[in-house]
């Protein structure tokens, strides 16, 4: 009987453990090490251990690149905030037994395709797409806009793609969020927008920094959004880190640019934690303790 | 807000969500070949894509790939979520930290980080690795699934039971399982879709004797118009709603 419980607890716990260990963390530590090897083209790695990866992300040309990438998942990011926000307080300020309903259809989106979606975007934006016809045909503008393979169609396809992670945390942020705080405060003379920046602005603001981390960070890997609706031009970092990998193969660079993200992501969950450390001190704000 | 400008937002951004997904499936049955003009309905981008044997033999392999991938990911993820909710042991910080990073790691870091790994381990690139990838992004998805159903049960029954002498495995076989069966369907068919869809993963870690549907229509959207992408792209759609569609229901069923 003794040896049975020790068995199932061991393949349950051992299984998943292992699996992690060797896919997950085994080869972040390696992505780590990577970047400070240098590139051989025989056997695509080797040594001496050193630090020029990261001297080269600085060279302009590549920083340049960085900087666009940043920008573009950054613009990307405050559209989905700015879009995201309202559409969610519209979602929490509807009928209990809807909201469920809507989510779910805001969600449904993410588990299908999503470079099939980013391939739709084209019927809508390219030249004969339904824009540019539909402006045509208002006699709004004479000849058709070039909407397709331009830095706002990137941002509108990552924004498009991601908006999900976005309003989600934001739904169950501003869910949690005490009505009768704003009932206080509106007795106390405070009008809806000092309401809304002081009180529910704050007070969701964990929802904030998680949507963001969830549509920042991808956002600047999704290599085909670009490839599609950014034509040549406009490049994510995913594009560098997939020319670094797959054609020039210089992986040290590669991983390089990867171990940004990852310091990124590092910092962003950093700002999660202050943020909800923040709500909870401010606290007393989850009907109990009134 | 008055109702109806509720009502109008969310009515508008849902709008804006699916007029894509209308766009292209109305598309794959378009007979103008740019699709710029309704050109009468037709089947023929389906019958092309039938009768293109590199196509349907890469469906062929993302459909093994997938089942493969959710299978193993659910029998693991299953028996992590279950060990995570009813032990306590060493490193259970860790293993729950890993699940919580494996999530938040965006896709093009983890697909290098597998590409780095396989050719340290030398695993050779093709359907092995796409397997092994596919099973690493999908296994959080499945152990939160299941560990979020584990948190609404009764322990109390699962006490009794080891009270009355029943052994681990046959608590696990006779009493977890079962409860936690719709949560664990819902984590196979969330687990194939996901690894159907994806293509960030499989652009590093397949081979060139291994193609997959949505790395082909990837390749095939960069070149060009060529309208059976349509016809392709509407039956992944049409397929990732149903089964999720599916899975929320078993989810839903007994709540």
């Amino acid at each position: 009987m003794k040896s049975n419980i020790g068995q199932f607890r061991f393949w349950a716990i051992g299984l998943a453990s292992v699996w992690l260990t060797l896919f997950v963390l085994f080869p972040n530590v390696l992505v780590v090490l990577t970047s400070f090897l240098t590139r051989d083209p025989q056997a695509t790695v080797s040594l001496p251990i050193n630090a020029d990866s990261y001297v080269r992300t600085l060279d302009l040309l590549y920083l340049r690149v960085l900087w666009d990438s940043l920008r573009m998942s950054l613009l990307a990011m405050i559209a989905c905030l700015l879009i995201g926000y309202p559409f969610a307080m519209a979602i929490v300020s509807l009928p209990k037994r809807w909201q469920p309903v809507i989510l779910f259809l805001v969600i449904l989106p993410f588990w299908t395709n999503s470079l099939v979606r980013t391939y739709a975007i084209q019927f809508i934006l390219g030249n004969q797409g339904i824009i540019n016809k539909a402006l045509l045909g208002l006699g709004v503008i004479d000849k058709p806009l070039q909407l397709l393979y331009t830095q706002f169609a990137v941002i509108l396809g990552l924004c498009y793609i991601l908006l999900p992670f976005m309003v989600l945390p934001l739904y169950s942020a501003l869910e949690k969020l005490d009505v009768r705080l704003h009932h206080a405060a509106k007795d106390l003379g405070a009008g809806p927008l000092s309401r809304f920046w002081h009180i529910t602005v704050p007070l969701t603001s964990p929802g904030i920094v998680a949507g963001c981390l969830m549509v920042l960070l991808p956002a600047m890997g999704m290599f085909y959004i670009s490839d599609l609706l950014g034509g040549a031009k406009n490049l994510l970092l995913g594009n560098v880190i997939k020319t670094q990998f797959l054609h020039t193969r210089d992986w040290p660079f590669g991983s390089a640019f990867s171990v940004i993200l990852i310091v990124l992501l590092g910092f962003m969950l950093w700002l999660y934690f202050r943020a909800s450390r923040f709500v909870s001190k401010q606290g007393g704000l989850n009907g109990s303790d009134f | 807000m008055a109702p109806i400008f509720r009502w109008g937002f969310t009515g508008l951004i849902l709008f804006v969500i699916y007029i894509p997904i209308l766009v292209l499936v109305v598309n794959s049955f378009n007979a103008s070949k740019y699709g710029i003009k309704w050109g009468g309905f037709t089947f023929k981008w389906y019958e092309k894509f039938w009768n293109n044997d590199g196509l349907m033999t890469a469906a062929l392999n993302s459909l093994t790939v997938s089942i493969v991938a959710a299978t193993v990911a659910t029998v693991i993820g299953t028996l992590a979520a279950v060990a995570l909710h009813r032990y306590q042991f060493k490193g259970k910080a860790l293993l729950s930290s890993m699940v919580f990073v494996s999530m938040l790691t965006p896709e093009i870091v983890m697909a290098i980080s597998l590409l780095i790994v396989f050719m340290a381990l030398g695993i050779q690139l093709g359907f092995i690795s796409l397997v092994i990838g596919h099973i690493t992004f999908c296994l959080p998805f499945v152990i939160v699934a299941v560990y979020s159903r584990l948190k609404g049960f009764d322990m109390k029954m699962l006490e009794a039971a080891r009270d009355l002498g029943a052994s681990e495995s046959s608590i696990f076989w006779k009493i977890i399982l079962p409860l936690a069966l719709p949560a664990v369907a819902s984590g196979w068919l969330l687990s194939f879709t996901l690894s159907l869809d994806d293509v960030i993963v499989s652009a590093f870690v397949t081979g060139p004797g291994y193609e997959i549907l949505p790395l082909k229509v990837y390749s095939m959207v960069r070149v060009g118009v060529s309208p059976e992408v349509n016809a392709i792209s509407t039956i992944l759609l049409v397929v990732s709603l149903v089964l999720v569609v599916i899975s929320q229901l078993l989810l839903r069923e007994d709540k």
